[in-house]
């Protein structure tokens, strides 16, 4: 095994494998300091770089060359070298572009959260509660698109989203063919399947939930409950495609929606196949394991266990806190 | 005094041709080198030359191609960046359309030097007359042998193909022209990995300017040492400048760097001074990405010394009293101009050419431009200037590539210096929007 690298970020240290990226060493510490991504995704090959939210500032380039980096760096896709010294929530110049670019993303966001299915589970509301500001200076008239039907299970609504391309690298993933890509420029770009074409692969609904806006949501579920109204239990099935992990989301006996398991960073730990997903939506369909934890923090998980069943409330994680 | 390298016989009749190129000394730096040269004194003339980036940026070339990845076992590709695009650049059109040889002759030098066999040059969409004009050169010379299988005995095999992009700014970049040639959409890659370890189909690849790669062939016939000692200091050379705006001589212009500004500015010989009965109020005076200076602080630094047209002086004073040489593009303009106007213009082209994958250009762009329209109309507030300035910051330096700081530094340095003209659009706003509602018809046609 080749020597491992030592870096610091926001004053503590560890030592990790060469060619791993700040973003990746961070997580491996854990805990307040590691940046939000919103466009990274550890699955996905690709992914990252573009959303702009993990710029950390490099105050010691490596230890042979100890010189600053001189401008912020997207720490998901700057691989770290020996002696690397970074940071995060300790730099004032990483506060304010991180505040700079929530402030980016929400200007064309419509912030119909009050309606959005994706409320509560958000990743840009997570982020512009810790990072955001209490108004915005935008004065001009919003983006808008029409929603258009990716299939008959996925719905696209290209006015919430923030093109972080993780659903284009899902389907680059799970397709042979390009189906899925970006069309047009700048802030009139929008994801599109190739003229309204279905995403025809077992395993499209992933695209679901690795949108970390409410721009792609799942038809079976769209309106039918609040998130945080509806208990994650963790279930499994035999399934021939998948492994069949996934989280049942669940009221009374009701399934309201089978979604795939996320780690405490918005990731799936599996893809689950669009079978698991859309169409076992009866409680018979599954064996459930038990709850399924949620971060103390999130709405999700207010008065949603009954006293006794021990959940592990796992540590603090996500964007710090900055207030 | 002028040093006449690429635009020497810019004016002989059918220089455009093989035959004409070749009686005026053509091709001769192609045989000097792959007789009696190897690939590393090729580029060890270039090092000597110390011949810098015309592109925008002034990266010395001899060091970029030292970071070339060469032991690498993939091919090795040199692309020749023709997607000159910025507004108020228009250099390397003028000698690719006028003498196509010079630039041939650069890249057989070059890809020599750098061990491409196949070679590549990206020109952007709108110059789709001059594809022809390369294509019909490149042709010649591979008649004549300097292109094609062991060109002169040598051993070394060149083939050069022309792209045709598809009309974007951003494909100037270099990432973004690699992907756009291999055939993708035109978005710049998140660096690291850099070109010169992967590259064009992920082998090591240097992406040079058009004028930066025809400069190879002089520099090559005289010699690196001689080249270097033309200009001044680190600026090295000749480079060609397009001059456009309120002067008397617009046009492309081969000049020594270290030409005193106000030479170039008011001599015959080059721009020859501002339009009649007019005087100097600004001036962009590297293309559009670079701030703009106001007429005082352009003729003479911020100690009061005169500025010389190199790299060095006009970026004396950093962003706060100086500019960029950046690509050559130098646009005056007269006390007619409106400089909310012409910054609003520029943010819109701006706009119009992020390409959205990063977020911080993708939205700020056009928060600019639209936060510009409503100054420019007479319909802005106070706080817009301010926030402008804050907009402006917080894509600076934040972006995936150069362009989000392209599109800042104008507005932000057009607010640093006339100010008293955006508040100017503030306080006078029903004047404004009487004067801005007589240009409105004419406002599609309008050019700017």
């Amino acid at each position: 095994m080749s020597q491992l690298f030592k870096i610091t970020i926001d004053g503590e240290t560890t030592e990790v494998a060469p060619g791993t990226t700040i973003l990746n060493a961070a997580r491996q510490i854990g805990g307040s300091l590691v940046p939000p991504a919103m466009c990274y995704y550890s699955k996905l090959k690709g992914s990252g770089g573009k959303c702009r939210t993990c710029l950390v500032e490099v105050s010691q380039g490596s230890e042979k060359d100890p010189r600053p980096m001189p401008k912020l760096v997207a720490s998901c896709s700057t691989p770290i070298m020996d002696g690397m010294v970074v940071k995060n929530l300790t730099s004032p110049k990483v506060l304010e572009a991180r505040k700079g670019v929530v402030e980016f993303l929400l200007i064309n966001h419509p912030l119909d959260c009050p309606v959005c299915d994706q409320a509560g589970e958000c990743h840009l509301q997570d982020l512009s509660y810790e990072h955001g500001a209490a108004r915005s200076r935008y004065e001009e008239e919003r983006r808008k698109f029409d929603r258009i039907d990716i299939g008959d299970k996925i719905q696209l609504h290209m006015t919430r989203c923030i093109l972080c391309y993780r659903c284009v690298f899902t389907a680059d993933q799970i397709t042979d063919k390009r189906v899925h890509g970006i069309m047009f420029r700048g802030d009139k770009a929008e994801i599109s399947t190739y003229i309204e074409n279905v995403i025809d692969n077992d395993f499209s609904g992933n695209v679901i939930d690795v949108c970390p806006v409410g721009a792609l949501t799942d038809k079976t579920f769209r309106f039918k409950s609040r998130v945080w109204f509806v208990k994650p239990m963790e279930a499994h099935r035999d399934c021939p495609k998948c492994s069949g992990k996934t989280v049942a989301w669940l009221s009374g006996d009701e399934v309201y929606r089978i979604t795939g398991r996320k780690d405490k960073y918005g990731e799936l730990e599996e893809w689950i196949c669009n079978d698991c997903r859309f169409e076992h939506k009866k409680i018979s369909d599954w064996v459930i394991d038990g709850p399924r934890a949620i971060e103390r923090h999130s709405v999700i998980s207010l008065n949603k266990y009954e006293k006794g069943i021990k959940v592990e409330t796992p540590k603090k994680i996500g964007y710090g806190n900055t207030r | 005094m002028a040093t006449k390298l690429l635009l020497e016989h810019i004016n002989v009749p059918g220089i455009e041709t093989y035959d004409v190129y070749r009686s005026k000394g053509g091709y001769r730096a192609v045989e000097k080198a792959l007789k009696t040269m190897s690939p590393d004194d090729v580029m060890e003339e270039v090092k000597k030359s110390g011949l810098r980036g015309r592109g925008g940026a002034g990266f010395p070339t001899g060091m970029k191609w030292s970071f070339l990845d060469r032991k690498s076992s993939n091919p090795r590709y040199l692309v020749c960046n023709a997607d000159e695009s910025e507004p108020g650049t228009f250099k390397d059109r003028y000698l690719m359309e006028k003498n196509p040889h010079i630039l041939i002759e650069g890249l057989i030098l070059s890809s020599y030097s750098l061990g491409s066999n196949s070679t590549y040059i990206y020109i952007r969409g709108e110059y789709k007359w001059i594809v022809g004009i390369l294509e019909k050169a490149i042709a010649e010379a591979k008649n004549a042998g300097f292109l094609g299988k062991n060109i002169l005995g040598s051993g070394f095999n060149l083939e050069i193909y022309v792209n045709n992009g598809a009309g974007a700014y951003i494909c100037g970049e270099e990432t973004a022209l690699i992907e756009s040639l291999e055939g993708k959409r035109g978005n710049p890659r998140i660096k690291p990995p850099f070109p010169a370890i992967s590259g064009l189909y992920n082998c090591p690849t240097v992406v040079n300017n058009v004028e930066t790669l025809a400069t190879v062939t002089p520099i090559i016939n005289m010699g690196g040492d001689e080249y270097a000692k033309l200009g001044i200091g680190k600026s090295t050379g000749t480079k060609l400048i397009s001059a456009c705006g309120h002067i008397n001589r617009p046009g492309v212009y081969e000049i020594d760097l270290g030409l005193p500004v106000d030479e170039f500015l008011n001599s015959d010989e080059y721009c020859g001074g501002i339009r009649k009965g007019h005087e100097l109020k600004a001036v962009i005076a590297g293309g559009s990405s670079v701030p703009i200076l106001p007429a005082e602080l352009f003729m003479k630094n911020a100690a009061g010394e005169a500025r010389l047209m190199s790299y060095e002086s006009l970026s004396d004073g950093g962003f706060a009293t100086g500019t960029m040489l950046g690509s050559g593009g130098f646009i005056a303009m007269d006390e007619t101009t409106c400089i909310v106007h012409n910054t609003w213009t520029l943010a819109r082209f701006y706009h119009h050419e992020s390409c959205g994958q990063c977020s911080p250009c993708r939205e700020g762009t056009g928060w600019m431009e639209k936060v510009l329209h409503r100054l420019e109309f007479g319909h802005g507030h106070m706080h817009d200037i301010d926030l402008l300035v804050e907009i402006a910051g917080k894509i600076e330096g934040n972006t995936i590539c150069p362009l989000g700081d392209a599109a800042a530094w104008p507005v932000a340095a057009a607010i640093r210096h006339f100010r008293d003209e955006f508040e100017y659009h503030v306080t006078h706003a029903s004047k404004v929007k009487d004067s801005r509602k007589a240009h409105l018809p004419n406002y599609k046609t309008a050019t700017v």
